[in-house]
Protein backbone atom coordinates (compact mmCIF):
# COMPACT_ATOMS: atom_id res chain seq x y z
CA UNK A 1 0.00 0.00 0.00
CA UNK A 2 1.21 3.45 -0.89
CA UNK A 3 2.11 5.94 1.78
CA UNK A 4 -0.62 8.43 2.65
CA UNK A 5 0.62 11.99 2.58
CA UNK A 6 -2.65 13.55 3.66
CA UNK A 7 -5.15 11.86 5.93
CA UNK A 8 -8.32 13.77 6.80
CA UNK A 9 -11.00 12.37 9.07
CA UNK A 10 -14.22 14.26 9.76
CA UNK A 11 -12.37 17.52 9.59
CA UNK A 12 -14.56 20.47 10.54
CA UNK A 13 -13.99 24.19 10.90
CA UNK A 14 -16.58 26.54 12.31
CA UNK A 15 -16.51 30.31 12.44
CA UNK A 16 -19.19 31.17 15.02
CA UNK A 17 -22.31 29.42 13.82
CA UNK A 18 -21.01 29.13 10.25
CA UNK A 19 -19.53 25.74 9.31
CA UNK A 20 -16.97 26.54 6.63
CA UNK A 21 -15.61 23.00 6.42
CA UNK A 22 -18.19 20.39 7.28
CA UNK A 23 -16.98 16.97 8.30
CA UNK A 24 -14.70 16.18 5.37
CA UNK A 25 -12.71 12.96 5.04
CA UNK A 26 -10.25 11.97 2.36
CA UNK A 27 -6.75 10.62 1.82
CA UNK A 28 -4.05 11.58 -0.66
CA UNK A 29 -1.34 9.08 -1.65
CA UNK A 30 2.32 9.80 -2.25
CA UNK A 31 3.04 10.90 -5.81
CA UNK A 32 -0.58 11.65 -6.57
CA UNK A 33 -1.84 14.79 -8.32
CA UNK A 34 -4.92 15.62 -6.31
CA UNK A 35 -7.29 18.26 -7.64
CA UNK A 36 -9.20 20.15 -4.98
CA UNK A 37 -12.15 21.82 -6.63
CA UNK A 38 -15.13 23.77 -5.42
CA UNK A 39 -17.23 26.80 -6.16
CA UNK A 40 -16.33 30.18 -4.63
CA UNK A 41 -17.06 29.98 -0.93
CA UNK A 42 -17.37 26.19 -0.83
CA UNK A 43 -14.69 26.01 1.87
CA UNK A 44 -11.60 25.16 -0.20
CA UNK A 45 -9.38 27.91 1.14
CA UNK A 46 -10.30 27.19 4.75
CA UNK A 47 -9.57 23.47 4.29
CA UNK A 48 -6.29 24.23 2.59
CA UNK A 49 -5.24 26.60 5.36
CA UNK A 50 -5.81 23.85 7.91
CA UNK A 51 -3.77 21.37 5.89
CA UNK A 52 -0.92 23.88 5.60
CA UNK A 53 -0.86 24.30 9.37
CA UNK A 54 -2.16 27.87 9.25
CA UNK A 55 -5.53 27.34 10.85
CA UNK A 56 -6.69 25.08 13.67
CA UNK A 57 -9.67 22.87 12.93
CA UNK A 58 -12.71 22.92 15.23
CA UNK A 59 -12.91 19.13 15.28
CA UNK A 60 -11.86 16.03 13.40
CA UNK A 61 -8.38 14.76 12.62
CA UNK A 62 -5.81 15.38 9.95
CA UNK A 63 -2.22 14.42 9.28
CA UNK A 64 -0.10 16.08 6.64
CA UNK A 65 3.24 14.53 5.69
CA UNK A 66 2.88 12.46 8.85
CA UNK A 67 2.35 15.45 11.15
CA UNK A 68 -0.70 16.35 13.15
CA UNK A 69 -2.55 19.56 12.23
CA UNK A 70 -3.20 20.37 15.90
CA UNK A 71 0.18 19.65 17.40
CA UNK A 72 2.85 19.78 14.71
CA UNK A 73 2.01 22.78 12.56
CA UNK A 74 5.66 23.88 12.60
CA UNK A 75 6.79 20.55 11.15
CA UNK A 76 4.03 20.63 8.55
CA UNK A 77 5.22 24.00 7.28
CA UNK A 78 8.77 22.70 6.98
CA UNK A 79 7.77 19.63 5.02
CA UNK A 80 5.44 21.15 2.47
CA UNK A 81 5.81 23.57 -0.41
CA UNK A 82 3.23 26.23 -1.16
CA UNK A 83 2.52 28.51 -4.05
CA UNK A 84 -0.45 30.60 -5.08
CA UNK A 85 -1.24 32.98 -7.85
CA UNK A 86 -1.24 35.87 -5.40
CA UNK A 87 1.77 35.21 -3.25
CA UNK A 88 4.75 33.72 -4.92
CA UNK A 89 8.09 35.46 -4.99
CA UNK A 90 9.65 38.76 -3.95
CA UNK A 91 9.38 41.05 -6.92
CA UNK A 92 12.22 43.29 -5.81
CA UNK A 93 14.70 40.48 -5.39
CA UNK A 94 16.42 38.93 -8.39
CA UNK A 95 15.72 35.44 -9.68
CA UNK A 96 18.87 34.08 -8.02
CA UNK A 97 18.19 35.94 -4.76
CA UNK A 98 14.68 34.52 -4.53
CA UNK A 99 15.98 30.99 -4.89
CA UNK A 100 18.66 31.62 -2.26
CA UNK A 101 16.18 33.29 0.09
CA UNK A 102 13.52 30.60 -0.03
CA UNK A 103 16.08 27.80 -0.07
CA UNK A 104 17.61 29.32 3.06
CA UNK A 105 14.25 29.69 4.81
CA UNK A 106 13.53 26.03 4.24
CA UNK A 107 16.92 25.04 5.62
CA UNK A 108 18.67 23.96 2.44
CA UNK A 109 22.44 24.22 2.97
CA UNK A 110 24.35 27.08 1.34
CA UNK A 111 26.40 24.66 -0.76
CA UNK A 112 23.34 22.84 -1.98
CA UNK A 113 21.58 26.10 -2.80
CA UNK A 114 24.57 27.18 -4.85
CA UNK A 115 24.83 23.93 -6.79
CA UNK A 116 21.16 23.37 -7.34
CA UNK A 117 20.16 26.95 -8.12
CA UNK A 118 22.55 27.02 -11.08
CA UNK A 119 21.03 23.77 -12.25
CA UNK A 120 17.49 25.09 -11.79
CA UNK A 121 18.18 28.38 -13.58
CA UNK A 122 19.60 26.56 -16.56
CA UNK A 123 16.74 24.07 -16.59
CA UNK A 124 14.25 26.94 -16.68
CA UNK A 125 16.27 28.67 -19.39
CA UNK A 126 16.63 31.74 -17.18
CA UNK A 127 20.43 32.15 -17.42
CA UNK A 128 20.13 35.66 -18.83
CA UNK A 129 17.51 36.64 -16.29
CA UNK A 130 19.19 35.29 -13.19
CA UNK A 131 20.30 38.76 -12.06
CA UNK A 132 17.09 40.50 -13.08
CA UNK A 133 14.42 41.49 -10.60
CA UNK A 134 11.58 39.01 -10.51
CA UNK A 135 9.15 41.92 -10.95
CA UNK A 136 10.53 42.51 -14.42
CA UNK A 137 10.14 39.02 -15.88
CA UNK A 138 6.93 37.87 -17.65
CA UNK A 139 4.15 36.36 -15.56
CA UNK A 140 4.53 32.94 -17.17
CA UNK A 141 8.18 32.67 -16.16
CA UNK A 142 7.40 34.00 -12.73
CA UNK A 143 4.87 31.24 -12.12
CA UNK A 144 7.23 28.53 -13.36
CA UNK A 145 10.01 29.93 -11.19
CA UNK A 146 7.64 30.19 -8.21
CA UNK A 147 6.74 26.53 -8.59
CA UNK A 148 10.39 25.48 -8.81
CA UNK A 149 11.15 27.53 -5.71
CA UNK A 150 8.19 25.98 -3.87
CA UNK A 151 9.69 22.50 -4.39
CA UNK A 152 13.34 23.51 -4.11
CA UNK A 153 13.61 21.98 -0.63
CA UNK A 154 12.21 18.72 -2.07
CA UNK A 155 9.09 18.56 0.06
CA UNK A 156 6.89 15.49 0.17
CA UNK A 157 3.92 17.56 -0.75
CA UNK A 158 3.25 20.84 -2.51
CA UNK A 159 0.08 22.93 -2.29
CA UNK A 160 -0.76 24.93 -5.40
CA UNK A 161 -3.60 27.43 -5.06
CA UNK A 162 -4.80 28.44 -8.53
CA UNK A 163 -1.25 28.44 -9.88
CA UNK A 164 -2.25 29.12 -13.50
CA UNK A 165 -4.88 31.84 -13.11
CA UNK A 166 -4.62 34.33 -15.97
CA UNK A 167 -1.56 32.62 -17.47
CA UNK A 168 -1.42 32.26 -21.28
CA UNK A 169 -2.46 28.89 -22.73
CA UNK A 170 1.02 27.74 -23.76
CA UNK A 171 2.60 28.61 -20.41
CA UNK A 172 -0.34 27.03 -18.62
CA UNK A 173 0.51 23.74 -20.31
CA UNK A 174 4.22 24.06 -19.65
CA UNK A 175 3.32 24.60 -16.04
CA UNK A 176 1.35 21.37 -15.99
CA UNK A 177 4.31 19.57 -17.58
CA UNK A 178 6.33 20.70 -14.57
CA UNK A 179 3.62 19.49 -12.20
CA UNK A 180 3.52 16.09 -13.90
CA UNK A 181 7.30 15.85 -13.78
CA UNK A 182 7.36 16.69 -10.07
CA UNK A 183 4.69 14.06 -9.42
CA UNK A 184 6.65 11.50 -11.45
CA UNK A 185 9.59 12.28 -9.14
CA UNK A 186 7.46 11.42 -6.13
CA UNK A 187 6.26 14.83 -4.99
CA UNK A 188 2.58 14.80 -4.11
CA UNK A 189 0.66 17.67 -5.65
CA UNK A 190 -2.45 19.20 -4.10
CA UNK A 191 -3.86 21.73 -6.53
CA UNK A 192 -6.86 24.02 -7.00
CA UNK A 193 -7.90 25.47 -10.32
CA UNK A 194 -10.75 27.20 -12.11
CA UNK A 195 -9.75 25.64 -15.44
CA UNK A 196 -11.73 22.46 -15.81
CA UNK A 197 -9.47 21.07 -18.54
CA UNK A 198 -6.72 21.07 -15.90
CA UNK A 199 -8.88 18.95 -13.64
CA UNK A 200 -8.39 16.18 -16.23
CA UNK A 201 -4.64 16.14 -15.53
CA UNK A 202 -5.23 15.12 -11.93
CA UNK A 203 -5.21 11.51 -10.79
CA UNK A 204 -8.14 12.18 -8.53
CA UNK A 205 -10.49 15.09 -7.96
CA UNK A 206 -12.55 16.17 -5.02
CA UNK A 207 -15.37 18.66 -5.45
CA UNK A 208 -16.48 20.67 -2.43
CA UNK A 209 -19.98 22.08 -2.19
CA UNK A 210 -21.24 23.96 0.88
CA UNK A 211 -18.34 22.82 3.05
CA UNK A 212 -18.67 19.13 2.20
CA UNK A 213 -16.77 16.91 -0.19
CA UNK A 214 -19.59 16.00 -2.57
CA UNK A 215 -17.61 13.96 -5.05
CA UNK A 216 -14.24 12.26 -4.99
CA UNK A 217 -12.85 10.04 -7.71
CA UNK A 218 -10.73 9.96 -10.85
CA UNK A 219 -11.88 12.33 -13.62
CA UNK A 220 -12.91 9.35 -15.78
CA UNK A 221 -15.07 7.85 -13.05
CA UNK A 222 -16.65 11.19 -12.19
CA UNK A 223 -17.62 11.76 -15.78
CA UNK A 224 -19.16 8.30 -15.90
CA UNK A 225 -20.97 8.77 -12.62
CA UNK A 226 -22.50 12.12 -13.65
CA UNK A 227 -23.01 11.14 -17.27
CA UNK A 228 -21.02 14.23 -18.21
CA UNK A 229 -19.05 14.97 -21.37
CA UNK A 230 -16.28 16.74 -19.50
CA UNK A 231 -15.20 17.93 -16.05
CA UNK A 232 -16.77 21.32 -16.65
CA UNK A 233 -20.12 19.58 -16.85
CA UNK A 234 -19.44 17.48 -13.72
CA UNK A 235 -18.48 20.60 -11.82
CA UNK A 236 -21.49 22.52 -13.05
CA UNK A 237 -23.89 19.76 -12.02
CA UNK A 238 -22.38 19.64 -8.53
CA UNK A 239 -21.84 23.35 -7.89
CA UNK A 240 -25.30 24.28 -9.12
CA UNK A 241 -26.72 22.47 -6.11
CA UNK A 242 -24.91 24.79 -3.70
CA UNK A 243 -27.34 26.34 -1.26
CA UNK A 244 -25.28 28.67 0.81
CA UNK A 245 -24.15 32.05 -0.47
CA UNK A 246 -20.44 32.06 -1.10
CA UNK A 247 -17.90 33.52 1.38
CA UNK B 1 -21.68 52.40 -37.29
CA UNK B 2 -18.65 52.12 -35.06
CA UNK B 3 -19.10 53.11 -31.44
CA UNK B 4 -15.47 52.49 -30.61
CA UNK B 5 -12.69 53.35 -33.02
CA UNK B 6 -9.09 52.65 -32.16
CA UNK B 7 -6.20 53.39 -34.47
CA UNK B 8 -2.50 52.72 -33.91
CA UNK B 9 -2.85 53.08 -30.18
CA UNK B 10 0.41 52.87 -28.24
CA UNK B 11 0.84 52.94 -24.48
CA UNK B 12 4.10 52.40 -22.66
CA UNK B 13 5.07 52.51 -18.99
CA UNK B 14 8.37 53.04 -17.19
CA UNK B 15 9.59 55.70 -19.64
CA UNK B 16 8.91 53.54 -22.63
CA UNK B 17 10.68 50.43 -21.43
CA UNK B 18 7.46 48.47 -20.92
CA UNK B 19 5.20 48.38 -23.96
CA UNK B 20 1.67 47.65 -22.78
CA UNK B 21 -0.11 48.26 -26.08
CA UNK B 22 1.85 48.08 -29.28
CA UNK B 23 0.04 50.01 -32.01
CA UNK B 24 -3.34 48.35 -31.91
CA UNK B 25 -6.32 49.13 -34.10
CA UNK B 26 -9.91 47.85 -34.07
CA UNK B 27 -13.50 49.02 -34.27
CA UNK B 28 -16.59 47.93 -32.41
CA UNK B 29 -20.01 48.22 -34.07
CA UNK B 30 -23.11 49.52 -32.41
CA UNK B 31 -24.93 46.82 -30.49
CA UNK B 32 -22.04 44.39 -30.76
CA UNK B 33 -20.74 42.07 -28.03
CA UNK B 34 -17.01 42.34 -28.63
CA UNK B 35 -14.44 40.36 -26.64
CA UNK B 36 -10.82 41.12 -25.89
CA UNK B 37 -9.27 37.72 -25.25
CA UNK B 38 -5.83 37.44 -23.72
CA UNK B 39 -3.83 36.32 -20.69
CA UNK B 40 -2.64 38.54 -17.82
CA UNK B 41 -0.17 41.10 -19.02
CA UNK B 42 -1.52 41.13 -22.59
CA UNK B 43 -2.66 44.76 -22.21
CA UNK B 44 -6.39 44.31 -21.62
CA UNK B 45 -6.72 46.59 -18.60
CA UNK B 46 -4.55 49.28 -20.17
CA UNK B 47 -6.84 49.29 -23.18
CA UNK B 48 -9.93 49.67 -20.99
CA UNK B 49 -8.34 52.50 -19.02
CA UNK B 50 -7.45 54.34 -22.20
CA UNK B 51 -10.94 54.01 -23.63
CA UNK B 52 -12.58 55.12 -20.39
CA UNK B 53 -10.16 58.12 -20.30
CA UNK B 54 -8.44 57.09 -17.07
CA UNK B 55 -5.09 57.02 -18.86
CA UNK B 56 -3.69 58.85 -21.84
CA UNK B 57 -1.97 56.95 -24.64
CA UNK B 58 1.56 57.73 -25.87
CA UNK B 59 0.24 58.05 -29.41
CA UNK B 60 -2.52 56.91 -31.70
CA UNK B 61 -6.17 57.80 -31.91
CA UNK B 62 -9.33 56.55 -30.32
CA UNK B 63 -12.91 57.66 -30.12
CA UNK B 64 -15.81 56.41 -28.02
CA UNK B 65 -19.33 57.12 -29.28
CA UNK B 66 -17.72 59.68 -31.53
CA UNK B 67 -15.92 61.48 -28.72
CA UNK B 68 -12.17 61.87 -28.64
CA UNK B 69 -10.32 60.24 -25.74
CA UNK B 70 -7.81 63.12 -25.54
CA UNK B 71 -10.31 65.98 -25.55
CA UNK B 72 -13.72 64.79 -24.53
CA UNK B 73 -12.97 63.01 -21.30
CA UNK B 74 -15.88 64.25 -19.21
CA UNK B 75 -18.40 63.51 -21.95
CA UNK B 76 -17.09 59.97 -22.39
CA UNK B 77 -17.10 59.32 -18.65
CA UNK B 78 -20.71 60.43 -18.30
CA UNK B 79 -21.89 58.26 -21.17
CA UNK B 80 -20.24 54.88 -20.70
CA UNK B 81 -20.60 52.21 -18.04
CA UNK B 82 -17.34 50.76 -16.72
CA UNK B 83 -16.78 47.75 -14.53
CA UNK B 84 -13.09 47.53 -13.61
CA UNK B 85 -11.39 44.19 -13.14
CA UNK B 86 -10.71 44.88 -9.50
CA UNK B 87 -13.82 45.15 -7.31
CA UNK B 88 -14.08 48.89 -6.81
CA UNK B 89 -17.31 49.50 -4.95
CA UNK B 90 -17.43 50.76 -1.37
CA UNK B 91 -17.04 47.66 0.79
CA UNK B 92 -18.53 49.33 3.86
CA UNK B 93 -21.63 50.66 2.11
CA UNK B 94 -24.59 48.32 1.66
CA UNK B 95 -25.69 46.98 -1.68
CA UNK B 96 -28.44 49.56 -1.90
CA UNK B 97 -26.21 52.44 -0.74
CA UNK B 98 -23.63 51.64 -3.41
CA UNK B 99 -26.26 51.63 -6.10
CA UNK B 100 -27.77 54.88 -4.85
CA UNK B 101 -24.33 56.46 -4.69
CA UNK B 102 -23.59 55.66 -8.33
CA UNK B 103 -27.03 56.82 -9.44
CA UNK B 104 -26.48 60.15 -7.66
CA UNK B 105 -23.02 60.59 -9.20
CA UNK B 106 -24.56 60.34 -12.63
CA UNK B 107 -27.45 62.66 -11.76
CA UNK B 108 -30.14 60.02 -11.78
CA UNK B 109 -32.09 57.80 -9.38
CA UNK B 110 -32.50 54.07 -8.94
CA UNK B 111 -36.21 54.43 -9.70
CA UNK B 112 -35.68 56.24 -12.97
CA UNK B 113 -33.58 53.47 -14.50
CA UNK B 114 -34.80 50.50 -12.54
CA UNK B 115 -36.10 48.76 -15.65
CA UNK B 116 -32.54 48.41 -16.98
CA UNK B 117 -31.13 46.67 -13.94
CA UNK B 118 -34.24 44.83 -12.73
CA UNK B 119 -33.33 41.36 -14.00
CA UNK B 120 -29.89 41.52 -12.42
CA UNK B 121 -30.78 43.47 -9.29
CA UNK B 122 -33.62 41.12 -8.39
CA UNK B 123 -31.00 38.42 -7.82
CA UNK B 124 -29.18 40.44 -5.16
CA UNK B 125 -32.17 42.30 -3.75
CA UNK B 126 -32.54 39.90 -0.80
CA UNK B 127 -29.11 41.18 0.30
CA UNK B 128 -29.77 44.89 -0.34
CA UNK B 129 -28.96 45.77 3.29
CA UNK B 130 -25.74 43.73 3.35
CA UNK B 131 -22.40 45.50 3.11
CA UNK B 132 -20.78 45.06 -0.29
CA UNK B 133 -17.62 43.71 1.33
CA UNK B 134 -19.61 40.80 2.76
CA UNK B 135 -20.95 39.60 -0.58
CA UNK B 136 -19.79 36.51 -2.45
CA UNK B 137 -17.75 36.87 -5.63
CA UNK B 138 -20.75 36.21 -7.84
CA UNK B 139 -22.95 38.70 -6.01
CA UNK B 140 -20.25 41.40 -5.99
CA UNK B 141 -20.02 40.98 -9.70
CA UNK B 142 -23.77 41.45 -10.14
CA UNK B 143 -23.77 44.55 -7.94
CA UNK B 144 -20.85 46.03 -9.87
CA UNK B 145 -22.73 45.44 -13.10
CA UNK B 146 -25.83 47.17 -11.71
CA UNK B 147 -23.73 50.16 -10.64
CA UNK B 148 -22.17 50.34 -14.10
CA UNK B 149 -25.65 50.30 -15.67
CA UNK B 150 -27.59 52.60 -13.37
CA UNK B 151 -27.18 55.70 -15.57
CA UNK B 152 -28.51 53.83 -18.60
CA UNK B 153 -25.33 53.82 -20.72
CA UNK B 154 -25.45 52.61 -24.31
CA UNK B 155 -21.91 51.31 -24.11
CA UNK B 156 -20.47 49.03 -21.43
CA UNK B 157 -16.81 48.35 -20.65
CA UNK B 158 -16.37 45.17 -18.63
CA UNK B 159 -12.79 44.38 -17.70
CA UNK B 160 -12.43 40.70 -16.78
CA UNK B 161 -15.83 40.40 -15.12
CA UNK B 162 -15.53 36.62 -14.75
CA UNK B 163 -11.95 36.24 -13.50
CA UNK B 164 -11.74 34.17 -10.34
CA UNK B 165 -15.46 33.44 -10.48
CA UNK B 166 -16.61 29.83 -10.52
CA UNK B 167 -18.16 28.05 -13.48
CA UNK B 168 -21.76 28.45 -12.33
CA UNK B 169 -21.52 32.22 -11.79
CA UNK B 170 -19.59 32.61 -15.04
CA UNK B 171 -22.38 31.02 -17.05
CA UNK B 172 -24.98 33.19 -15.33
CA UNK B 173 -22.95 36.28 -16.05
CA UNK B 174 -22.75 35.57 -19.77
CA UNK B 175 -26.50 35.04 -19.85
CA UNK B 176 -26.90 38.52 -18.32
CA UNK B 177 -24.61 40.01 -20.96
CA UNK B 178 -26.70 38.50 -23.72
CA UNK B 179 -29.82 39.99 -22.19
CA UNK B 180 -28.17 43.41 -22.11
CA UNK B 181 -27.07 43.01 -25.68
CA UNK B 182 -30.65 42.24 -26.70
CA UNK B 183 -31.58 45.66 -25.29
CA UNK B 184 -29.22 47.25 -27.79
CA UNK B 185 -26.31 47.96 -25.45
CA UNK B 186 -22.84 47.70 -26.99
CA UNK B 187 -20.49 45.67 -24.83
CA UNK B 188 -16.70 45.51 -24.82
CA UNK B 189 -15.66 42.71 -22.49
CA UNK B 190 -12.28 41.19 -21.71
CA UNK B 191 -11.46 37.73 -20.42
CA UNK B 192 -8.48 35.44 -19.97
CA UNK B 193 -10.76 32.39 -20.38
CA UNK B 194 -10.51 31.19 -23.97
CA UNK B 195 -13.72 29.16 -23.68
CA UNK B 196 -15.66 32.38 -23.16
CA UNK B 197 -14.57 33.74 -26.53
CA UNK B 198 -17.31 31.83 -28.35
CA UNK B 199 -19.93 33.79 -26.45
CA UNK B 200 -18.88 37.00 -28.22
CA UNK B 201 -19.86 38.06 -31.73
CA UNK B 202 -16.37 39.19 -32.59
CA UNK B 203 -13.15 38.94 -30.68
CA UNK B 204 -9.67 40.37 -30.72
CA UNK B 205 -6.92 37.98 -29.58
CA UNK B 206 -4.47 40.06 -27.58
CA UNK B 207 -1.01 38.85 -26.63
CA UNK B 208 1.95 40.88 -25.38
CA UNK B 209 0.34 44.19 -26.36
CA UNK B 210 -0.45 43.13 -29.92
CA UNK B 211 -3.69 42.07 -31.53
CA UNK B 212 -2.93 38.77 -33.22
CA UNK B 213 -6.32 38.50 -34.91
CA UNK B 214 -9.79 40.10 -35.05
CA UNK B 215 -12.77 38.18 -36.35
CA UNK B 216 -15.80 36.16 -35.31
CA UNK B 217 -14.89 33.10 -33.23
CA UNK B 218 -16.17 30.84 -36.02
CA UNK B 219 -13.95 32.50 -38.62
CA UNK B 220 -10.93 32.40 -36.34
CA UNK B 221 -11.13 28.67 -35.78
CA UNK B 222 -11.90 27.94 -39.43
CA UNK B 223 -8.72 29.82 -40.39
CA UNK B 224 -6.63 27.30 -38.43
CA UNK B 225 -4.09 26.33 -41.08
CA UNK B 226 -3.41 22.65 -40.39
CA UNK B 227 -5.32 19.47 -39.77
CA UNK B 228 -5.77 19.01 -36.06
CA UNK B 229 -6.01 15.63 -34.36
CA UNK B 230 -6.92 14.57 -30.86
CA UNK B 231 -5.31 11.59 -29.17
CA UNK B 232 -7.51 10.34 -26.35
CA UNK B 233 -5.48 9.68 -23.22
CA UNK B 234 -6.62 7.77 -20.24
CA UNK B 235 -4.75 7.91 -17.00
CA UNK B 236 -1.35 8.24 -18.64
CA UNK B 237 -1.61 11.61 -20.39
CA UNK B 238 1.78 12.95 -19.38
CA UNK B 239 3.72 9.95 -20.75
CA UNK B 240 1.76 9.89 -24.01
CA UNK B 241 2.39 13.60 -24.39
CA UNK B 242 6.15 13.11 -23.88
CA UNK B 243 6.27 10.19 -26.30
CA UNK B 244 4.27 12.11 -28.90
CA UNK B 245 6.56 15.11 -28.69
CA UNK B 246 9.63 12.93 -28.90
CA UNK B 247 8.29 11.05 -31.93
CA UNK B 248 9.71 13.60 -34.36
CA UNK B 249 6.45 13.40 -36.32
CA UNK B 250 4.47 16.26 -34.82
CA UNK B 251 4.91 20.00 -35.14
CA UNK B 252 2.81 20.71 -32.07
CA UNK B 253 1.42 18.64 -29.22
CA UNK B 254 -0.55 20.16 -26.37
CA UNK B 255 -2.54 18.63 -23.56
CA UNK B 256 -6.24 19.47 -23.72
CA UNK B 257 -7.95 17.92 -20.76
CA UNK B 258 -8.34 14.23 -21.43
CA UNK B 259 -6.80 14.39 -24.89
CA UNK B 260 -3.72 15.68 -26.66
CA UNK B 261 -4.13 17.95 -29.66
CA UNK B 262 -1.49 17.54 -32.34
CA UNK B 263 -0.59 18.88 -35.74
CA UNK B 264 1.69 16.80 -37.93
CA UNK B 265 4.96 17.90 -39.46
CA UNK B 266 4.37 19.37 -42.92
CA UNK B 267 0.68 18.82 -42.19
CA UNK B 268 1.17 15.34 -43.65
CA UNK B 269 -1.68 12.94 -42.74
CA UNK B 270 0.38 9.96 -43.96
CA UNK B 271 2.52 10.11 -40.85
CA UNK B 272 -0.47 9.44 -38.62
CA UNK B 273 -0.25 5.60 -38.87
CA UNK B 274 3.48 5.89 -38.19
CA UNK B 275 2.78 7.89 -35.04
CA UNK B 276 0.22 5.35 -33.93
CA UNK B 277 2.71 2.47 -34.44
CA UNK B 278 5.42 4.33 -32.61
CA UNK B 279 3.15 5.06 -29.66
CA UNK B 280 2.02 1.43 -29.64
CA UNK B 281 5.62 0.22 -29.38
CA UNK B 282 5.95 2.61 -26.44
CA UNK B 283 3.17 0.74 -24.69
CA UNK B 284 0.20 2.92 -25.54
CA UNK B 285 -2.08 0.36 -27.15
CA UNK B 286 -5.43 0.97 -28.85
CA UNK B 287 -5.09 4.72 -28.94
CA UNK B 288 -8.06 6.59 -30.31
CA UNK B 289 -6.85 9.28 -32.70
CA UNK B 290 -9.33 11.38 -34.66
CA UNK B 291 -9.47 14.59 -36.62
CA UNK B 292 -11.12 17.43 -34.74
CA UNK B 293 -12.20 21.04 -35.19
CA UNK B 294 -9.91 23.48 -33.43
CA UNK B 295 -11.09 25.59 -30.50
CA UNK B 296 -10.25 29.24 -29.88
CA UNK B 297 -7.54 28.04 -27.51
CA UNK B 298 -5.95 25.96 -30.29
CA UNK B 299 -6.05 29.01 -32.55
CA UNK B 300 -4.67 31.28 -29.84
CA UNK B 301 -1.69 29.02 -29.21
CA UNK B 302 -1.07 28.62 -32.91
CA UNK B 303 -1.04 32.37 -33.38
CA UNK B 304 1.26 32.76 -30.38
CA UNK B 305 3.70 30.36 -31.98
CA UNK B 306 3.51 32.23 -35.28
CA UNK B 307 4.21 35.55 -33.57
CA UNK B 308 7.85 35.91 -32.66
CA UNK B 309 7.35 37.72 -29.39
CA UNK B 310 6.56 34.83 -27.13
CA UNK B 311 8.51 34.53 -23.94
CA UNK B 312 6.46 31.45 -23.12
CA UNK B 313 7.86 29.01 -25.64
CA UNK B 314 11.54 29.43 -24.91
CA UNK B 315 11.80 26.52 -22.58
CA UNK B 316 9.28 24.28 -24.20
CA UNK B 317 11.33 21.14 -23.84
CA UNK B 318 14.39 20.24 -21.87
Amino acid sequence: MKEKVIICKQLTKKFGDFTAVDNISFEVEAGEIFGFLGANGAGKTTAMRILCGLSRPSSGEAQVAGFDVYKNTGSIKKHIGYMSQKFSLYENLTVAENIRFFGGIYGVSAREIRDRSAELISKLGLEKESDKLVGSIPLGWKQKLAFSVAIFHQPKLVFLDEPTGGVDPITRRQFWDMISEAAANGITVFVTTHYMDEAEYCNRISVMVDGKVQALDSPANLKKQYDAKDMDDVFYQLARRAKRPAE
Amino acid sequence: MSVIKVKDLIKTYEKGSVVALDKISFEVNKGELFGIIGPDGAGKTTLFRLLTTLLLPDSGEASVEGFNIYKDQTVIRSRVGYMPGKFSLYQDLTVEENLKFFATLFGTTIEENYAIIRDIYDQIKPFSQRRAGKLSGGMKQKLALCCALIHNPQLLFLDEPTTGVDVVSRREFWQMLHQLKSKGITILVSTPYMDEAVRCERIALLQAGKIMKIDSPANIVSAFPDMLYAIATNADGYRILQDTRNSGLVSSAYAFGESIHITLKANNPDSLPELRDLLTTRGHANLEIREIHPSIEDSFMRLMKDTDKIPATQNQQQ
